[in-house]
Parts: C-alpha cells; structure tokens; sequence
C-alpha cells in the first residue's frame, strides 16, 4: 500500500530539540503555529524571534531561526529597532503577561500606537510561570499567587488587565485577537489568527496582536485536566476569546 | 578640502554620527541635549536613516539594542537622570556584545537635578554604567571639535570591538557654538562594508537551524566563559588610553580636569605661567580607559601638588587620581556642582591656596 505523508514537523523548529515546556503547558502548541504558519508564507529564512523574559525563553534553543532575547519586558521597543532596521526581516515578539502586560506595558502600548510593522504573540496564562507563581496583571479575583497568597483582592490589586480592549482604544493597531489552543478547534482557529497577524506583516499594515489565552498547571496548582477546566470556566470568562480589532473587516 | 563650519556642540554630535555611518538613533526628549533629537529627527530621511523617538530612554536604548543586533550602525544620547534608564539597555548590549555608540550630555544631580552643565555622572559613566561590571570606552570631549572627532572614533571602536562606547561631555559644550571641520561622510559602500563586518552575528532572519543569536546572557558555565571573553578585550585597551599633558615637563603644580573643566584649567594654567609659577596641566581624553601612568609616572621630587577640578560635589575623578597617586604628594579640589559653573577666579583662587600650602 502506498504511503501518504499525513503530518510533517514545521521546519521552524529543531528537528531534535525537546522543548523544556511543563506537561500540559500550551507554549509548544503555540511554537509549532509559528513555525507552521511563517513556512506556509514561505519566509522562514526571513524570521527573526524578539523574544520576552519569561517561559518564553524556554523556546529560544527549541525554535530554528533567529533569537534576539530582549530585557523584561521590551521586546516591542527592541523589535522596533529590528523592523526599522531590516524591514525585509518578518519579525515577531513572543511574551507572557507580566512582560508584556506589567514591566513592558508602555513598550507595548507605544508600539500599537505607533503601528510598528510587526506581529505579537502574546501568552496570557494569568500567572507568572517563569519565577513561579507570582500575580500577574491579568490573575483573575480570587486566584491565589505567591504573593497574594490570600488570593487577588479588588480593593488591593484591582481588577484583571485587558490587554486586547486596552489596545482597542487606539486608532492605530491593525489586527487584535484573543484566541486559545484548548481544543482542535481554537488550534485551527489560533493557526489562521497566526498567520493573519504575519500576512499583515508581510503586505506592511502595521501591529497585529495575537492574545492566547492559555494554562499553567504548575503555577496554578492543577493537574493538566484540572487546569484545562479552569481556563474554559474562569480565564474565558474573564477574557472573552475574539477578534477586538481587525481593520480589513471594518474597511470592507 | 575638509569643510569647516560653526556648530553647536549638539548638533555636531549628530552630525558627526551621521557622518561616521549612524542609520539608526532612538532617543526621548531631555535638556540639554535636545538638539541631538532634533537634528536626526531632519538628517535622518536625507540619508535614508532611521529616527524614532522612544517612549522613554528605557525604550530608547532597547530600540538601540535591536537595531545593532541587525548590524545598523546605532546610536543615541541623553543627560544624566536620562543616562541612569539607560543601564538597563547599555548592560544588554555589553552582554550581547553588541557595538552601540551613546553620548551624556550630563548636567546636574543627582534625582533630576538641575538641567544646567555638571560633571556629577563620572564614576557611574567609567565604573558601572549598568549591572554585571562591564567595561565601556568613555570619551570625554573638551572642544565642540573634540566632540566631532571622538563620535566619529566611538563607532570605530564600538564596530572594533563589539562594545558599546560613551561619548561623556556637558551641558556647557553641547550648548555653545564653535567651528569644527567636519569629518568625511561615510559612503554607502562604507556602511555596507561596517554591515558585513557583523554579517555572521547579525539577526535579520536565515535558513533554519542556521540562526543566529542574539543573547544578553547564558545559562550554564557560558555566561562566565562570556565574562572572561569581555575581560580579555578590556585588557586590549592600554593603547587607546589618551591623555593630554599640558606643559607638565617642569610643573610643581599639576591641574587635574577633563572636559569643560579642563578648558578653565587650561586658561589658569597660562595665567600662572605668566606670573612665574610651573603649572601645568594632565587631562584624561578618554576617562575609561583612566590615564593612570600619566599621574602614577610624575617625579614627586618636582611635582609638589595637584589640583582636581570637576564640577562636582563631592568630586569623582579624585578616586582615580588617588589611585594612582597613590598619597605621593597633596591633591586639593576645586569644585562646583548641581548646575553651578566653575569660573577662572575661582579655579586660580584653589590654585593659590594649594600653592600657599605646597610651594
Ligand atoms: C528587570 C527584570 N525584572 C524581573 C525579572 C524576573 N522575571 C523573569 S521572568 C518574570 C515573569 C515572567 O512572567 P510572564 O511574563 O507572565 O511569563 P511566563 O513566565 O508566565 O510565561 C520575571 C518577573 C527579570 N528577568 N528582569
């Protein structure tokens, strides 16, 4: 019988590496879209990784092409001066909440609203992974961290941070989503919101954002199953999976 | 023929950068340097460079970061409270090795100090200009010519060396006006050649598995390995350590300055002179590497005392001269800081009274 090639690994990551990712963390999911998406649009060669402070840089020696690790939190402003620098480049950052979100929001903001030509890969997965379990902006009520070990408190820590309704606010961004990798569904539909977000790159329409929201078993305290419920329950709950800004809808 | 022409200390700086092959700067608004800003802000288009205005130094120096890690020559300035957000940017590219050129317009401080001249950032500038004890090469510019010349140089020794170099001058020589002859322009072959030249460390996108890097640290034993490799190029640097030493020769009195401090030295120096005294004058031209053989090497026997001259409270510079000197004869200041300008009576009273002490 004739062999048919049913499923290929994306180029864009290396072929022998095993990612350092937790079990049932959605990062490697996220990697592989990258990587499938970036080769469908044929620009690999092209692609260069401006990659947060955070789990994310358990991705640098797991991915094929180019790194250039950012301080905490400025990956915007450091992919700002790639982009300008070599607009043949395709170049996207990859961050988690806290450096995006906290220590990196004016880098963030700043770059949406000077529309800088590059994509955004956002990981929200509520919590601080990488130095284990502190409150994030985007920790939901409730929820407890190392340091709100009581759980997060309106009156003290205020409410979840937005950051998709947040960039909404301003005219400039091209392309806004907050999507998830929970289900071959959301997978589907994350790989398109993907590879819009770089095709926009590509045809020079300015920032485009992808929000996944995602799990962290560890920091959270849940088993994989456990924590895959939390994220359909309460994190979609309080960040509401969509399309908040896509300038080519509005246009048409 | 080199073209001579009046400009303002600033706008020399910039046009010097451009000049020397500068097509990327990022930089936020901050007094007395502003016309740098302004000055790529209109260069840059002229010569198919890049200018953005940062958010803040944060983001400015970060830009900066990512610019030279694709190999675009880069640079950038500020003053002082703008200098202290920069560590965080300028300790990324020692890390990353990546050739940056910076220039601090300082005034005074510490906090937001005063937006008048001052000379308070020196030890920050050539001992700890971020975390992780790396070293910079610090120029430091007595004349608007010096300026022109040393920003030129910095991008040759930041391109030689893989290292981010500081141009350290004030708010008195970035704001006044002197004529220069200007440098030749770098052609586009230049800059493409300055391009290649980092060509195999350059992220700007290859074939996979063929990437390259850009990593502000290591885990393992790499960041220490990354550590001794720094330290090695630091040892290079005897050669480019730069001093002028003003009628030294026969001096019993010897001023201490650098930058704007050393221009008033000099004129007090002739004063002296003039009514008999041997005064002379050492002053560091690069700050990082220090001068030290210059005063370790004086003959004590003749030399009977020195005046250091900074504009600020307490002085900085001093650490270095007693580093070198070693208690081998009396060191006096001369001070002014948080704004306040050093005058030539003022100078010429500190040197009688060391001269009252010593002679
Ligand atoms: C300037 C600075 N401050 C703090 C840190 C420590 N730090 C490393 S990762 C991190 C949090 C990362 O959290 P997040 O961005 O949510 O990413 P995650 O690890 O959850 O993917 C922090 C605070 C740092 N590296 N640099």
């Amino acid at each position: 019988m004739a062999e048919k090639k049913v499923y290929e690994k994306t180029l864009g990551v290396m072929p022998d590496v095993i990612s350092g990712f937790c079990p049932g963390c959605m990062h490697g999911t996220v990697h592989k879209l990258v990587g499938e998406v970036v080769q469908e649009l044929g620009m690999l060669d092209k692609l260069v990784r401006v990659e947060g402070v955070g789990c994310c840089g358990l991705g640098q020696q797991f991915v094929s092409h180019d790194v250039i690790i950012a301080a905490h939190g400025r990956a915007c402003a450091v992919a700002t001066g790639v982009k300008r620098c070599s607009p043949e480049s395709l170049v996207y950052t990859y961050q988690g909440d806290g450096d995006l979100a906290s220590i990196g929001l004016d880098e963030t903001v700043s770059a949406a609203n000077r529309g800088e030509n590059f994509t955004v890969i956002f990981i929200n997965n509520g919590i601080y992974g990488m130095t284990g379990g502190q409150m994030a902006p985007t920790t939901l009520i409730g929820m407890k961290a190392t340091t709100a070990p009581f759980g997060r408190k309106v009156e003290e820590h205020g409410y979840p941070m937005h950051v998709c309704e947040l960039l909404s606010q301003l005219k400039t961004p091209q392309f806004l989503v907050r999507t998830a990798v929970d289900t071959p569904q959301n997978v589907i539909k994350t790989r398109k919101y993907i590879k819009q977000a770089f095709q926009n790159q590509i045809d020079g329409k300015g920032f485009s954002l992808v929000e996944v929201v995602t799990s962290c078993p560890t920091n959270w305290g849940y088993t994989a199953k456990e924590a895959l419920t939390f994220l359909r329950e309460k994190m979609f709950e309080e960040f509401p999976l969509g399309v908040y800004r896509d300038k080519d809808k509005e246009e048409a | 023929m080199a073209e001579r022409v009046f400009m303002k200390g600033c706008e020399a700086i910039a046009e010097a950068g451009v000049r020397a092959g500068c097509r990327f700067f990022a930089g936020y608004p901050i007094t007395p340097q502003n016309e740098i800003p302004e000055y790529f802000a209109r260069r840059m288009p002229e010569v198919g460079g890049v200018f953005v205005q940062g958010e803040s130094e944060v983001a400015s120096v970060n830009m900066l970061y990512g610019a030279a890690a694709t190999g675009t020559p880069a640079m950038s300035s500020s003053s002082s409270c703008g200098i202290s957000l920069y560590s965080e940017g300028v300790s990324y590219c020692a890390s990353a090795r990546l050739p940056v050129v910076y220039v601090n317009v300082q005034r005074g401080g510490p906090g937001i100090g005063a937006i008048q001249p001052a000379q308070q950032d020196y030890l920050q500038a050539t001992k700890a200009s971020g975390n992780g004890g790396f070293r910079m090469i610090v120029l430091a510019p007595a004349t608007v010519q010096e300026c022109v010349d040393m920003v030129y140089e910095a991008f040759e020794l930041a391109q030689r060396d893989n290292n981010p170099v500081l141009v350290l001058t004030d708010g008195v020589i970035g704001t006044m006006m002197e004529p220069v002859v200007l440098p030749p322009m770098k052609t586009d072959e230049d800059i493409k050649a300055m391009k290649a030249k980092f060509a195999d460390k350059a992220c700007t996108g290859h074939e996979p598995c063929k990437q390259h890097f850009c990593f502000p640290g290591s885990v393992g034993t790499g960041q220490e390995i990354a550590n001794k490799e720094a330290e090695k190029m630091y040892a290079t640097w005897d050669k480019d350590v730069r001093v002028e030493k003003y009628l030294t020769d026969d001096a019993e009195i010897i001023f201490a300055a650098y930058g704007i401090s050393a221009r008033i030295s000099r004129a007090v120096v002739k004063q002296l002179r003039a009514e008999g005294i041997k005064a002379g004058m050492i002053r560091p031209i690069t700050v990082s590497p220090f001068p030290y053989e210059a005063f370790s090497s004086l003959d004590f026997n003749q030399v009977k005392g020195i005046l250091d001259v900074e504009m600020s409270i307490p002085a900085q510079m001093r650490w270095d001269i007693d580093h070198a000197v070693q208690g081998r004869c009396p060191i006096n200041e001369c001070r002014r800081s948080g704004g306040q300008l050093l005058t030539n009576d003022q100078v010429l009273e500190g040197a009688r009274q060391l001269i009252k002490e010593v002679l």
